[in-house]
Order: structure tokens, then sequence, then C-alpha cells
């Protein structure tokens, strides 16, 4: 009797190299990123449900994780709007100085964040040459936010553009479409997981910096302190579980903005 | 006429795309616009679409003055060779696009699209992706859309350029059934002559920029007006300084007067066809095809003496640039 052929491997089975490829990347992020995470979340818990919640109902806390999440939720729609601005003009306009900008834009990225904090001190504080004083106030957060965030969305919705083909935009214009329909219907859904992807890496950078804003911001409690200001305030008074606690919020703020970002990527380029 | 082009130029940088070009096209007809690559054709096709403008002279379509018309407004349906498909939306989508941009009633979007999806064979793919789609169907998903808008003229681009033979074979017969079907003015390019040959009513022979001869199929096989329309038409051999198709050479094996004297170098059979290389005593090369019953009749064999002569009523045309035609 003939023997049956063996079934096909079940789908989901690796061959050895991508079991290995897939064990190193899953090590290599359970060190970097979930057992450090794992360790903040437990640390929160070790304080106890106590001082979780005195921690999260300290009316200074609560402003600074207000101010911090209500900032960078504003710069990364002045991104979202700028960045594709920027990203468009870079790709569809022919210009003296484009290759310049296009080397310019990564520099806020590029930039240690205290040299960056000292740039924004130098033009916005209070010996401004610009004659403008945001020093000590919520502007100079958003300030901070807006220019080391800058670079995000502009990179990740360039390569896209320059993927786009031209003759689809003609092709919309022959139908009747006019420029500003032809980009909302056309080129607009082409680009909005790249746009959504651009606001997540902005918003997550824009919760977490510290750097860029402590000179600026001049940390005052209840005005212009943010998050990760109040976090080393409560290490530095011997308190790892109360910073824990605030890490843990941003954390699931952070996350919560990740998944909301991609479900709305999702429906829109499936509306079309 | 349908479509008027009056003296139009067009000129990228130092390269000149169109000089001086006046054209028309009439009105419920399949025009193929016809040339070798970089010749002009697509400039014009592009410049009668209002995707491109002209640097002089004007359009004028259904006899509406339309050379400052944007493309948005002057109602032709155009399709590309890369097919242009919207991606992120279905077929369907893709095909009611022009009618939505109308702001139609939504009941006439939906009958119409069925419609039109049931002309081009693609009823069952409507909630497909273009990405799900064959090459051959995407081209039928483009022309859809393009009809949708019911335009005046219809211009494709090389449509089926970017296809493989089979699937380009098909579509040609499919355009022409679907031509006769819907009587749009129609305006194709393609470099490709067998295309033009078969398909068009009426084909504008293009090259350098110039129009070379404007004509019916037949016109054009039988009566080149120059030699770059024969050759570009045909294949084509010089005998005696003249042009010549290969079949309209006779193989003489007895000395006849007038005619020109060669040894065969090259004897090639192709199917049903056998083509002979005859060497001529200046030295140049005259290619010859005859019928396989032909070529056994005279027996023919490499190394033999023959005597080549133009087949009587044979069209010749002088081998120099807008030489008159004889026949």
């Amino acid at each position: 009797m003939a023997r049956r052929r063996r079934p096909s491997r079940a789908v989901g089975t690796l061959n050895g190299p991508s079991a290995l490829g897939l064990g190193v990347a899953l090590i290599w992020f359970s060190l970097l990123v979930l057992i450090p995470l794992a360790a903040v979340v437990s640390t929160a818990a070790a304080g106890g449900w106590d001082n979780f919640v005195t921690t999260l109902t300290n009316d200074q806390t609560q402003a600074a994780i207000r101010l911090t999440v209500v900032q960078s939720l504003l710069v990364t729609a002045v991104n979202v709007v700028m960045g594709t601005t920027i990203a468009w003009v870079l790709v569809r306009d022919r210009f003296w100085g484009r290759g310049a900008l296009n080397v310019v834009i990564d520099i806020p990225f590029a930039l240690p964040t205290i040299v960056a904090g000292l740039v924004l001190l130098a033009l916005y504080g209070k010996q401004s040459p610009l004659g403008v004083d945001f020093a000590n106030t919520e502007t100079a957060v958003f300030l901070a936010l807006a220019f080391v965030t800058l670079p995000f969305v502009v990179r990740t919705v360039q390569p896209v553009l320059e993927e786009l083909e031209l003759d689809v935009e003609e092709a919309a214009a022959s139908l009747g479409a006019s420029r500003l329909t032809t980009f909302r219907r056309v080129i607009l859904p082409s680009l909005v997981p790249a746009i959504a992807a651009g606001a997540a890496l902005s918003f997550a950078r824009g919760i977490s910096e510290y750097g860029s804003l402590v000179l600026l911001s001049g940390n005052l409690p209840f005005r212009t302190e943010v998050a990760s200001v109040r976090v080393l305030t409560y290490i530095e008074n011997g308190n790892p579980a109360a910073a824990s606690a605030v890490a843990t919020v941003m954390l699931v703020v952070a996350l919560l903005v990740i998944v909301l970002l991609d479900v709305i990527q999702r429906r829109v380029s499936r509306r079309g | 006429m349908s479509i008027e082009v009056r003296n139009v130029d067009k000129r990228f940088g130092d390269f000149v795309a169109l000089d001086d070009v006046s054209v028309s096209i009439p009105t419920g007809q399949l025009t193929a616009l016809l040339g070798p690559s970089g010749g002009g054709k697509s400039t014009l096709l592009r410049i009668i679409a209002g995707l491109e403008n002209a640097d002089d002279g004007t359009i004028e379509i259904e006899g509406v003055e339309a050379t400052h018309l944007p493309p948005q407004k002057r109602n032709v349906g155009f399709v590309f060779q890369h097919y242009a498909a919207f991606k992120h939306m279905n077929v369907a989508k893709n095909v009611a696009f022009g009618l939505e941009i109308r702001k139609r009633p939504k009941a006439d979007v939906e009958r119409r699209v069925d419609e039109l999806l049931r002309l081009v064979h693609l009823q069952q793919f409507a909630h497909r992706l273009p990405a799900q789609l064959s090459g051959g169907q995407r081209q039928r998903m483009a022309l859809a859309r393009a009809l949708a808008v019911e335009p005046t003229v219809l211009l494709l681009d090389e449509p089926f350029g970017a296809l493989d033979a089979k699937v380009r074979k098909e579509l040609r017969d499919w355009l022409r059934r679907l031509h006769d079907e819907v009587h749009v003015t129609t305006v194709f390019v393609t470099h490709d002559q067998e295309e033009a040959l078969e398909v068009a009513d009426e084909i504008v022979v293009i090259n350098d920029g110039r129009i070379e001869q404007v004509g019916t199929p037949d016109q054009l096989y039988d009566e080149p007006a120059n030699d770059f329309v024969m050759s570009f038409l045909g294949d084509v051999t010089r005998l005696n300084g003249v042009m010549i198709r290969p079949h309209d050479v006779d193989v003489n094996s007895t000395p006849v007067d007038g005619a020109v004297v060669g040894t065969v170098t090259r004897l090639l059979r192709v199917g049903f066809e056998v083509r002979v290389t005859v060497t001529a005593e200046d030295g140049h090369d005259v290619a010859v095809v005859l019928s396989r019953a032909e070529a056994r009749g005279s027996g023919l064999a490499e190394g033999a003496t023959v005597w080549l002569t133009p087949h009587r009523g044979a069209l010749t045309v002088d081998a120099r640039p807008a030489a008159g035609v004889s026949a």
C-alpha cells in the first residue's frame, strides 16, 4: 500500500533559521524593553496600592501629567500638519536650498537634548534677540517639544510621498477632481499610515522629553513641571515606588495613544 | 471632426517633442498615433488631454476651444500605460470616482458602475483591490473608470504596453469589439505597427515630432508617403536603389533583362515561408521572402546565381526621405 504523503507543515511552524531569528529578536527585545518595563510596573506595585493612589491623587503630580499629555497631543497635532507640509515641499517643490533644508530637518533629532535646551533658552529666554520671553511658561514646554519632535512626521511621510506615482494624480484630474479633492481622496489616504506612524513617534518622544525643556520651562510646580521632572524629583526624594507609579501611568498613556493611532490609520486606509 | 490639433509646438528644454503638428481626428472612430519611442506621440496625446501644455498652437475638442482648459474641464477619459489605479479603493470605487466627484445620486452611481463592470467583464471583482487583479484586469478597470464620466473622447497612452504578448493580443481584439459597441471617439498611442494595423480605423504616423502620414491601415501599407512610413509598417529591403517589401521580389534562376544579379548566401525556412538572403554583385544584401512552394519550384540552393526583379505591380519607394510613390 502506497504511503500517504506527509501532511504539509502546519501554518505557524518555523524552519531552522527563522526560528533562530525569532528567538534572537525576542531575547533582545525582552532584555531591552519587556524586562525593564515589567520592573517599573513591579516597583510601582511593590509600593502597594495605597502608595499608588496617593501618588496619583497628588495635585502636583496630576498637574505634571496633564501638562505633559496635553502639550504632547498639541505638538503631535501640529506635527501632523506641518510635518506633512514640509515633506510635501521637500519632495514636490524644486527650490534653492532644498538639499540643505533636507539635511537641517534632522538637526533637532541629532542634537543632544541639553544643547537643544540651550538653543531654545538663548532664542526664547529672557535675553531673547527676538524680543520674546517664553521662559517659565507652558509655551516653553510646547516649543521644546515641537523642536525635538519636528523630524518624525517629515521623515516617515517623505519616502511614501516619493513613491507615489504622478499618473494617479493625473488620472484623478482627468476624471474631474480638483487639486484639493485629489489630495483628500487620493493622496492623503496613501499617506495616512505614514502620518500615523510619525505621529506615534512624535507623541512618544513628547511625553518622555526632559533635557530640552528643563532649562526654558523652569520646572515650576503646577505650571511648567512635566512628568519626567516629577519622576526625577520622586527619585531624588527617595521614593522610587511613587516614581514608578508616575512612570506606569505614562506607559499606559503611551500605549493608548499608539493603539488609537493604529485604529485611526486602519479605518482611514480601509475606507478610501 | 472631433479633435482639431492646429500648429502645435512643444519643447522640453532643447528637445523638440512636437514641431508644428496639425491633425484632425474624426468623430466616433478608433485612431492610432503610431511611431517610434520618443517621436512625440504620447506628448501629443497628453496635450489633447490637458496634462501637458502646448508651447504654441491650439486644440479643439468637439468644436470647443480647449487649448487653455485644465484637464478637469476637457471631459476626456485617459488611460495610462501603468494603469494609475487608486490603490486604496476597490474596483467599484475606482470606477465610481469620476461620478462621485460630479455628485451624482448614489443610486445612479451604483447602476452605472454595475453597467460598466459588466461591459469590461469585471462584475465579479467589484470588491477586490487593484493589487488583487492581473495587469489585464487592472487595465480594463482603468478603462471602465475613464468611460464612467461619459467622455467626449477616450485617450489611451500605450494601454497594452505593460502587458505580456498573449494578454496584449486578447485586449487588442477586445478593445476593437468594445469600440464597436460604445462608439466613443478613441485615440490610442502605440509603437507596435501590428497593433495599429489590426485595431485602428485610421492611423497617424508620428516621427521626430512631425506627422509623416495620416490614413487608413490599407492606405498606409499600400501607399506609404515615404520610406519612413514604408519601413515602419512592415519589412523592407533595398533592390537597385529602391525600397521594396521582401515578398515583392521575384527570384529568377535564368538571366532576365534589367535584373539584379546575385548569389544566394543564406536560405532559412520558417514555418510556411522561406527567407532568402541574396548578395548582389555590388556587395549589398537583398532579403527575399518566398512561399515554400515557390522556393521548391525554383530549385534554390545556397551558392546558386539568381536574377532579382521587382514583382509586377509591386510597391517601391525611392530610398530617400519624402520621395514620391510609384506603383
